[in-house]
């Protein structure tokens, strides 16, 4: 362990706050911030199941409930309507709930609770009953779970009126996103990339702005992670790493692709993705999740409508397949690899109209 | 040939069983005052002119819906009245007129959903202690788990609690979500009244369809939770049972659960068709004594009113009427801007581009 991270725990435990550079990890880069959280605003709770004694089957939650103690972070009995119902009688009374589903697909049990319930009550209240719900959802496929453990409910949580979405690509976003979506005012689904967990990245402490990354300046909107002049790669969550690795392959056989990262999958940035394809005039969009309806659609449309006059090629989607989401045995068949989104790239670069 | 297994206890629901008060902790409340059983009466007179000339306003088309509560003016009127408004906290579904107005609720803005204005009504529900009218049957129980759960974790010096009164009925109980709800409450020994209006129908499917075993309550023995079954067509014992309950969880003993056994003499909404389900022959072999004719004969009895009483609580109640009709008739519809602007606290750029494309196309001024 090095001693930036040494200081920095000893600064926590006596209640400084964090500050400078350090080399973390997605999972730490969230403790971190869900501490800074808890200690910033005492009407915060964090409560799911195992999210106490144990720290979360992640152990996001790690240490926590040590050191706020079992009314700020509790475990709930193992029913996610529930979990998600309580968060709504919570935020009536005043309180910020952070709730966690453990994973993606379980989700599904609670969707009249998320959908019906905390989507709505800010509008059915008529604004005096905000929901400030920041609901974590471990996410996305790649690491050989289970049924319902890798699922990417993006499009769907994003066509709920209410509900904002968003997904941090690597450990220095998910601090800062999570710092930012866990003090707003509306509910937000925050959802967490479970395959990038682990990777180690450099987290700015500094810039809650988050500027040290390339043209990041707010925790709102989406960012430009590689600039580049030929193709646009638009993603989000686990696949701006895979397009930024793709992004480097690509410069060896002289093509510039810039890479964007979405970052806010509700609301979508708009201007920034006109910006960027009116830049590369091609844009190839990249998820997990199936293709039909997908949130590339979207993107898609947008940068149709924003980019129609300058676009050289129709926008391709790389994306998931429409099948459940399968075993870890074919889950790379499905999760968007390098040759296929290479593929994609080829395809709008040598599209030709007529 | 063995004999084939019967269950021990049928499916019907049946009658009330006295109330089993050694269950709750906490001494009983002090007896209904000869004023407050008035008072009782009068409200239960208003809340049934007011649902019967709802019926009324939308046979003449000045509200498009309506779900009535006749019968149920005991049971709503008496748990209603039981709450503490400075510090309690009540969750409704869409047939809780008789609680609302109990808790003295602006009934303009309350009937307002039924107009088609708001979904939700437009009285204010921190101010009023009522959630927003909730339309998902068993879409709210959870969320006063979650609102007491609160009040534990902010339990004030004096180690009384705020209570959180969650409505449902028969056939909310077979929702998951009440099964969660009261597991959550019991683990947490959160300060919930769960009140139970078995009003015999859900919709057309009668109790005995829903409720396997035949009664709710008895459910709340599995959860570790005490509960009452009570007669939720006599108001006084709806208002002790209901007062005892909010002793119980104020105290911080956790839960409790009144099931209180009524009937829904009307249909299910003014779009409902109880012809096609039961007889009205059925209806008045099943409903019992009305509940209103019932009290107002015990209040003769006692000596507690006489008919000049009565006539003046009956004249309150349609000038009362009168009054929540001009109010209603008078709502004009919300700015459509207001379709925008209540989404989130914190609006987004799509959104406020929809508001301003809708403004440029709707608005022909």
């Amino acid at each position: 362990m090095s001693n930036a991270i040494l200081e920095s725990e000893a600064a926590m435990a006596d209640g400084t706050p964090n500050h400078g550079v350090e080399q973390l990890s997605m999972q730490q880069a969230l403790n971190r911030a869900l501490d800074e959280v808890l200690a910033g605003n005492p009407k915060a709770l964090i409560f799911g199941e195992d999210c106490g004694r144990l720290g979360g089957v992640f152990r996001i939650t790690d240490g926590l409930q040590a050191k706020y103690g079992t009314g700020r972070v509790f475990d709930t009995p193992l029913a996610e309507s529930g979990i998600l119902g309580m968060s709504v009688g919570l935020a009536m009374a005043g309180f910020h709930p952070i709730p966690e589903v453990q994973f993606d697909g379980f989700a599904y049990p609670a969707i009249n609770q998320i959908v019906c319930q905390i989507a709505r009550m800010n509008y059915r209240s008529r604004g005096t009953m905000p929901m400030p719900v920041t609901l974590r959802v471990p996410s996305f496929g790649g690491i050989r779970a289970p049924e319902h453990h890798g699922e990417s409910l993006e499009a769907l949580f994003a066509h709920v009126p209410g509900l904002k979405v968003v997904s941090p690509s690597n450990p220095h976003e998910a601090y800062h996103l999570l710092k930012y979506a866990a003090t707003r005012p509306d509910p937000v689904i925050f959802m967490e990339p479970k395959s990038r967990y682990w990777q180690k990245g450099g987290v700015n402490f500094d810039s809650a702005d988050g500027s040290d990354s390339p043209a990041g300046d707010s925790p709102t909107g989406a960012n430009v992670m590689r600039a580049g002049r030929h193709v646009t790669l638009v993603a989000w969550g686990a696949m701006v790493a895979r397009c930024l690795q793709v992004a480097e392959l690509a410069a060896e056989d002289g093509i510039d692709v810039e890479v964007l990262d979405l970052r806010w999958l509700k609301p979508i940035d708009e201007a920034a993705l006109v910006a960027s394809v009116r830049k590369t005039r091609r844009a190839v969009v990249v998820h997990e999740a199936p293709l039909t309806s997908g949130l590339g659609a979207e993107v898609a449309q947008l940068v149709t409508q924003g980019c129609f006059d300058t676009l050289k090629a129709p926008v391709e989607r790389i994306t998931g397949f429409d099948v459940p989401y399968p075993s870890g045995d074919l889950e790379d068949e499905y999760i968007p690899n390098i040759d296929r989104i290479l593929f994609g790239i080829q395809r709008v670069l040598e599209y030709r109209r007529g | 040939m063995d004999t084939p297994l019967t269950p021990t206890a049928g499916n019907d629901a049946g009658p009330p069983s006295e109330p089993r008060y050694e269950q709750l902790s906490g001494l009983p409340a002090e007896p209904l005052t000869a004023g407050q059983l008035r008072e009782l009466y009068s409200l239960m007179v208003a809340v049934r002119h007011l649902d019967a000339s709802a019926i009324a306003w939308q046979r003449q088309g000045l509200i498009p819906g309506y779900a009535p509560e006749l019968g149920q003016e005991a049971a709503q009127v008496g748990s209603g009245y039981a709450v503490d408004t400075a510090r309690d906290f009540v969750f409704p579904t869409y047939r809780e007129m008789g609680v609302a107005r109990a808790m003295g609720v602006d009934m303009v803005a309350y009937m307002s959903t039924h107009k088609a204005t708001w979904h939700g009504g437009l009285y204010d529900p921190q101010e009023s202690r009522l959630a927003p009218i909730q339309a998902v049957v068993g879409g709210s129980v959870l969320h006063a788990v979650g609102w007491a759960h609160g009040q534990t974790l902010s339990r004030p010096a004096d180690g009384t609690l705020g209570v959180a009164m969650t409505y449902f009925g028969d056939g909310a109980s077979s929702q998951g979500d009440v099964h969660e709800a009261m597991n959550f409450a019991a683990v947490m020994k959160a300060p919930v009244v769960f009140f139970v209006q078995n009003n015999g129908w859900a919709i057309s499917v009668p109790t005995e369809r829903q409720v396997a075993g035949g009664s709710v309550a008895a459910r709340a023995a599995g959860y570790g939770i005490p509960a009452l079954r009570i007669d939720g067509n006599d108001v006084v014992a709806v208002v002790e049972a209901t007062r005892r309950a909010f002793a119980h969880c104020r105290a911080g003993n956790g839960p409790a659960l009144i099931e209180a056994m009524t009937y829904r003499r009307g249909p299910h909404s003014t779009s409902d068709d109880p012809g096609r389900y039961r007889s009205l022959n059925e209806e008045r072999d099943d409903a019992g004594e009305d509940p209103l004719e019932r009290f107002r004969r015990r209040l003769l009895a006692d000596g507690v009113a006489d008919e000049a009483f009565f006539a003046e609580a009956l004249a309150a109640a349609k000038s009362e009427e009168e009054e929540i009709r001009a109010g209603v008739q008078a709502l004009g519809s919300r700015p459509g801007s207001e379709m925008f602007d209540l989404v989130f606290q914190e609006t987004t750029p799509a959104l406020q581009a929809q508001a301003a494309n809708w403004r440029e196309e709707s608005e022909h001024v």
